[in-house]
């Protein structure tokens, strides 16, 4: 659900500021490309967090949810940092990814999946659960990088650092309680 | 000090050692540790990527049950970087946004439970073994200063950025951890790129992104001349160990940079023993960097030196667009 069906119809700038917590200042984007030039993964994103804010204010949904950019951040805040106008960049990529699930826009589904992966072991389990993710994950995605990737885990097993089954947190029935109305409240927020 | 604990999933199992080099040297340090009990899963990176309010308000849970446990200390600790900005992105958040703060108590509602935003303080651990406990208590401990080991501090991005709480000198060049091992007797290398990415996630879903990252911190490690990097978070454990390994596939590299975390080295300047804090469980075999110390003297000598890695190309630094 989006802002825009809670509160009528806005601009795509007014729903992605408002889908993102606190005084996130997007609006503010002077366009100086400080995000870009210091993003690790920018080389390899199809518009960088400058472009895509111009996007943004443009109103190229589709574009902008499309992109690979905000999968491909590694949330390493630097552009947030490094912002002259203080606007909370990181967040909105965090943003535009939970956007583009809802929309379900993306063209390599491999980039949502990891996220989703990792949210169905947390909601079963209350805790990650790292072969269970790495195995699943590389199975739908990468199946022949199985195989290269299996020294890793044996290498991971061998050194008591990764577990065989999955921990399960004792108040599991009162964390699904709290997830299950956070999500029926997620649209609130906007 | 007391401190309420948060370890993580990671600290759990693949970042074992750091529990227990934490574990194994807190009485030295005056550290009093409280576990959260029963503690969830703080969603790393991804939880937040698919639902806002559910990320917070699973992060909300760890939050509630710590400020309910929480009788002679407001302190809450975690060993993690991304569990670290989790915890206090959210009690940030839920103080800044009085939307986000209702939204995310009424969710906790459902399990009984609520948290007063701010009244808990959210401090990474390099933070209270720097800032509260302080380096002339650090110092007062070492027994087997680490003199001839040269290492590199790294500090990745969670902890010094974004910083909600202005608990750093600087976000890009930090020196807490610097001081805190030149405490410990090791030589500090001077490098540039102790606050770059360690690749994050990008290890598994973009592995050739990740791998020029990490192919660029191992490389300016080696170059600088350290024996080793001394980390502060268990993503940048794996990333710069386990999947050194991978990345030398990659490129067709040999480097062999090990990578312990900052408690391990307290502990061995501490005089415990390397089995103790959980060494010999890294990727990249630490045991030759360590031998270094078993000199007493300052000055090592050059006997040996390890061969020069081949240059990467690497990626480029930060750059204006
Ligand atoms: S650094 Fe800030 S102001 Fe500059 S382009 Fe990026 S978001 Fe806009
Ligand atoms: S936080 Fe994300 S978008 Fe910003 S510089 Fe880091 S990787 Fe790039």
């Amino acid at each position: 659900m989006t802002a825009a069906t809670i509160s009528g119809p806005k601009d795509f700038l007014s729903e992605v500021m408002a889908a993102t917590p606190g005084d996130n200042r997007l609006n503010h984007c002077i366009q100086c490309g400080s995000c870009g030039g210091s993003c690790p993964s920018g080389a390899e994103m199809e518009h960088t967090p400058r472009r895509l804010f111009a996007l943004i204010r443009a109103g190229e949904r589709k574009t902008v949810l499309m992109s690979n950019a905000p999968w491909y951040c590694v949330s390493c805040y630097y552009c947030t940092v490094r912002c002259p106008q203080n606007i909370h960049i990181t967040d909105v990529m965090y943003t535009l990814k939970a956007m583009a699930i809802q929309a379900g826009l993306y063209h390599d589904t491999s980039l949502p999946d990891f996220s989703e992966t990792f949210v169905d072991y947390v909601e079963k389990y209350g805790r990650s659960f790292e072969l269970g993710l790495a195995t699943r994950f590389n199975l739908r995605h990468h199946p022949l990088s199985l195989a290269g990737m299996a020294p890793l885990g044996l290498n991971m097993l061998k050194r008591g650092r990764i577990d065989l089954t999955p921990h399960r947190i004792e108040g599991m029935a009162q964390l699904s309680a709290i997830l299950e109305r956070a999500k029926s409240l997620e649209g609130v927020l906007a | 000090m007391k401190a309420l604990f948060y370890p993580g999933c990671s600290m759990q199992r693949n970042a074992r050692p750091y529990l227990d080099s934490l574990l194994a040297i807190r009485a030295d340090i005056g550290l009093e540790l409280q576990e959260i009990d029963d503690w969830n899963c703080c969603g790393a990176t991804e939880y937040m990527s698919v639902h806002r309010v559910a990320a917070h308000s699973l992060i909300g849970r760890n939050l509630a049950l710590a400020q309910a446990q929480a009788v002679d200390t407001d302190v809450l600790t975690a060993g993690c970087s991304a569990c670290f900005l989790n915890l206090s992105k959210t009690d940030t958040q839920m103080r800044e946004d009085a939307k986000l703060n209702g939204t995310v108590n009424e969710a906790l509602a459902a399990g009984g439970l609520h948290y007063d935003a701010g009244s808990l303080k959210v401090r990474h651990l390099l933070d209270l073994v720097c800032h509260d406990i302080g380096y002339d208590a650090v110092k007062a401990r070492v027994v087997k200063p680490l003199y001839g080991l040269k290492v590199a501090a790294y500090y990745g991005c969670q902890v010094v950025r974004p910083d909600y709480d202005g608990r750093w000198d600087s976000h890009e060049h930090p020196t807490a951890m610097d001081t805190l091992l030149r405490a410990l007797g090791a030589e500090v290398v001077d490098w540039s790129l102790k606050t770059q990415c360690c690749g994050g996630h990008m290890s598994v879903i973009g592995p050739e992104v990740a791998f020029g990252l990490i192919r660029r911190l191992i490389h300016g490690a080696a170059e600088a001349g350290a024996d080793m990097v001394v980390t502060l978070c268990p993503m940048c454990q794996l990333n710069l160990d386990a999947y050194q390994v991978e990345m030398n596939k990659h490129f067709h590299t040999d480097y062999r940079v090990p990578v312990l975390y900052f408690t391990q080295l307290m502990g061995l300047a501490f005089g415990k023993s390397a089995k103790e804090l959980g060494i010999g469980k890294e990727f990249v075999d630490a045991t030759p960097a360590l031998a270094k110390i078993q000199a007493e003297a300052p000055k090592v000598a050059e006997a040996k030196r390890r061969r020069r890695p081949k240059p990467g190309d690497g990626l480029p630094m930060p750059r204006m667009e």
